[in-house]
């Protein structure tokens, strides 16, 4: 019989990873809470930098674990440790014997109505990048103008923000909001489209050349500043208020929509989660890798590996190349136990 | 009508009032103004900076919030050490002869 390996979670990198461990011979199992595989990136339309379908890749993952033991609507009650593994049982009464068990539970979407200064929930045509996607994706929206004149993104919101209780940076909102803005600017070219960021973050091969373009091409205006509050007028725009921190004054602009870039916060599981594989919690809420330079796959934990989003907040190039490492981690430690 | 106080003029910059006419001009003959990141590398090398208030990062954001730019001008010498910096490639010297020729075609 083949060794069992258990991934909590199907997002893309349970699913990258159950792939892999598929070709290096073993026989992963997939239990996903939810009623779908993909995780988040089955919510978005297209994805930075290549503005490829997100769909395509959800597809194509789905397709390459078609050889592996999937559970939907499904979630581990328990994990023991036997002799040379561990016992999964499942909250439909399954039991998994498994020699290795690899998180990949993801991240959790800050709630934008948290920030009440931002009116999402309070006014009309306040919405999160995720709202956006949906709308891009064709799921019809209420709070979006047919012909806005002015849209505004916020960077940062409930990501590098002690009051949030996150100071952690999300990573991809940055990247995401240039992407979206661009996305709304090719919708509506006679729009004005205002970011407001802290700091632009954009590390990552391409995402520069993404804001220049946005720049040059779109005239996408970014202004540097926090803003502060958001209130609606009497015909129902939305005015914006910021300190323009270039030229040291206080700014404010009228919308007609205005984007809030929620970030990538840790599940409010991880605590249960982490007990279950008797792993620890790091201080910004995420999985404790062993280490954040050579072991981020590993727990410290014998048996117990991790990939993606839920030790922090990761591009998909990253989750995808985690998964990959912690299938090759845990296929060695199956053999080399053996 | 004199009520013995007066209200100080707001610095606030409303976006929506600005006029960014000449900014809108500049953007088709200098096309990279809009990808300016502020850097600040053009004002750090120029001679004039030091003496007058010349930042061509300050007159950028300027034509941005469609404030006045003609004061700063009168004392760049053309040297073009700026473009020679600027990180974003952007023709800095041809902005600012742009600039002084839409002031005296208007004869402002
Ligand atoms: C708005 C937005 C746009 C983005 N766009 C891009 C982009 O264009 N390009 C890019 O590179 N990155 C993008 N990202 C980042 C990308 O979404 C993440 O890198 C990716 O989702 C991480 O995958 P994951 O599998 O680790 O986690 P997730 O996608 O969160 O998947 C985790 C899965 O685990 C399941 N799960 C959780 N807890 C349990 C449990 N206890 N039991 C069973 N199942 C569980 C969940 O239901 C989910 O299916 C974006 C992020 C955001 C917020
Ligand atoms: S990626 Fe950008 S928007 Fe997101 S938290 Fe980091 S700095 Fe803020
Ligand atoms: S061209 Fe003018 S602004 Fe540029 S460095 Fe020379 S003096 Fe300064
Ligand atoms: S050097 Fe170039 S990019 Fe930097 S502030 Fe000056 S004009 Fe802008």
């Amino acid at each position: 019989m083949k060794e069992s390996v258990v991934i909590i979670g199907g997002g893309i990198a349970g699913l990258e990873a159950a792939s892999q461990l598929l070709a290096l011979g073993l026989s992963p199992v997939i239990v996903e809470k939810s009623d779908h595989l993909g995780g988040h990136v089955a919510e978005w339309y297209r994805l930075f930098p290549d503005l490829s379908p997100a769909q395509d890749l959800v597809t194509h993952l789905v397709s390459s674990t078609s050889g592996a033991r999937i559970y939907l609507e499904t979630e581990i009650s328990r994990i023991n440790a036997l002799k040379d593994g561990y016992s999964a049982t499942l909250n439909n009464g399954d039991v998994l014997f498994c020699k290795a068990v690899l998180v990949c539970t993801g991240f959790h979407l800050f709630d934008a109505a948290k920030k009440e200064e931002y009116g999402y929930g309070i006014y009309n045509s306040v919405i999160t990048n995720r709202d956006l996607e949906h709308w891009f994706g064709g799921l019809e929206d209420a709070r979006i103008p047919d012909n806005p004149r002015a849209v505004g993104f916020v960077h940062c919101v409930g990501s590098r923000d002690v009051k949030a209780g996150n100071t952690q940076c999300s990573k991809v909102c940055c990247m995401t909001a240039i992407k979206q803005a661009i996305e709304m600017k090719e919708k509506f070219p006679e729009a004005e489209v205002y970011c407001f960021y802290m700091d632009l973050r954009l590390f990552g091969k391409k995402y520069e050349d993404f804001y220049i373009s946005a720049q040059r091409d779109y005239g996408i205006h970014f202004i540097r500043g926090r803003v502060s509050e958001v209130s609606e007028d009497i015909d129902g725009r939305l005015l914006v208020k910021a300190e323009d921190t270039l030229s040291g004054k206080p700014l404010k602009v009228r919308l007609d929509l205005l984007v809030l870039m929620a970030g990538m916060v840790c599940s409010p599981q991880t605590g249960r989660i982490a007990s279950m594989v008797r792993a620890e919690v790091d201080d910004d809420g995420f999985l404790r890798s062993r280490d954040n330079i050579y072991s981020i796959v590993e727990s410290g934990r014998k048996g117990i590996f991790f990939a993606g989003a839920c030790t922090g907040t990761k591009t998909i190039p990253e989750t995808v190349a985690e998964a990959r490492a912690a299938a090759l981690s845990a296929f060695r430690y199956i053999k080399e136990k053996a | 009508m004199d009520f013995g106080f007066s209200l100080s003029p707001s610095s606030a910059i409303d976006l929506d009032k600005v006029d960014l006419s000449l900014y809108r001009r500049l953007e088709q003959t200098v096309p990279d103004i809009r990808s300016c990141i502020a850097c600040g590398s053009c004002s750090a090398t120029c001679m004039a900076a030091d003496y007058s208030g010349m930042s061509v990062r300050k007159l950028i954001l300027n034509l941005q919030r469609g404030a006045d730019v003609k004061k700063m001008l009168s004392c760049c010498m053309l040297c073009g050490k700026c473009t020679m910096v600027c990180p974003r490639g952007i023709n800095t010297r041809k902005l600012i002869l742009d600039v002084c020729r839409y002031y005296s075609d208007n004869k402002l």
